[in-house]
């Protein structure tokens, strides 16, 4: 069960309309390693991890739905006063011409998210080794963000969901090394 | 709404993101430390001061959750903006 919270988990201030901005950022929205495609390999992935980590997998995949939310506010206060002249400047008139102002689950080139951006391979420090290199790939692409802004309250914003990247990194690392210590154990017994 | 009211909606709504984000955070950390003693301490702390905000804007501006983790007002009000994209 998800229980839905009417708040952003950190506030998302947009001063101008700049739909080219948008195009780029919804790279987070459905790309490779977007917030949607982290959210999902999280939950996907508690059925079959030991049971100590069930609980981080479980609260770090619901934060990043938070950030998905954050990033379509974004998008979507970018981009609600813009003209179809705008978006079309923007590099966003293929997007228009499919979806209007929609938001949609494409990368900032327009391709479509895919479940192989994932993966679970029940292989517990496996799985855990690719949530660390998730979260690294999507610090980078935040930095990448931030460095096409000019935009401070959009620079904010970015710089709250970088930072939360490390610390998700910090406590997947952790996990590796509870699963190593319990591995330990069974040896030795 | 009026002006003074929405400023009065951001101020705690602000409060209540700074009092939850702590919360995220020590609930994280708390995945992967679950013996710090003090940390938790600080959590349920925090778990209280949350509810005294969620209650405090709830009253005035409408449930922030459903199925029954807020109370509704007359009529239902879970409808009523601003949502979260609307802040
Ligand atoms: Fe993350």
């Amino acid at each position: 069960m998800w229980i839905y919270e009417k708040k952003l988990q950190y506030p998302v201030k947009v001063s101008k309309c700049d739909p080219m901005m948008a195009k780029f950022l919804i790279e987070q929205y459905g790309g490779a390693d977007g917030e949607l495609a982290a959210a999902l390999r999280y939950l996907n992935q508690r059925y079959t991890i030991p049971d100590k980590i069930i609980g981080l997998l479980t609260d770090i995949g619901t934060e990043e739905f938070a950030h998905l939310e954050m990033i379509a506010t974004m998008v979507y206060k970018l981009t609600k006063d813009a003209t179809a002249e705008e978006m079309k400047e923007a590099g966003l008139g293929a997007h228009y011409a499919d979806h209007d102002k929609a938001l949609f689950y494409h990368n900032a080139a327009g391709a479509p998210f895919t479940a192989t951006y994932i993966q679970a391979k029940g292989d517990p420090i496996t799985d855990l080794y690719e949530d660390i290199a998730a979260e690294e790939k999507a610090r980078a692409t935040y930095q990448w963000l931030i460095n096409m802004s000019d935009d401070p309250d959009i620079i904010d914003s970015l710089s709250f969901l970088r930072e939360r990247e490390i610390v998700h990194s910090q406590r997947f690392r952790e996990a590796v090394e509870i699963l190593k210590e319990d591995q330990g154990r069974k040896k030795v017994f | 709404m009026s002006k003074t009211l929405s400023e009065e909606f951001y101020r705690l709504m602000e409060q209540l993101q700074e009092v939850d984000f702590v919360l995220v955070e020590l609930t994280l950390y708390l995945d992967t430390h679950p013996e710090d003693y003090d940390a938790i301490k600080q959590f349920n702390e925090f778990a209280q001061k949350s509810m005294v905000l969620k209650q405090q804007i709830e009253t005035k501006y409408g449930p922030l959750q459903q199925y029954g983790n807020s109370y509704s007002g007359y009529p239902w009000n879970w409808d009523q903006p601003p949502w979260p994209w609307q802040m």
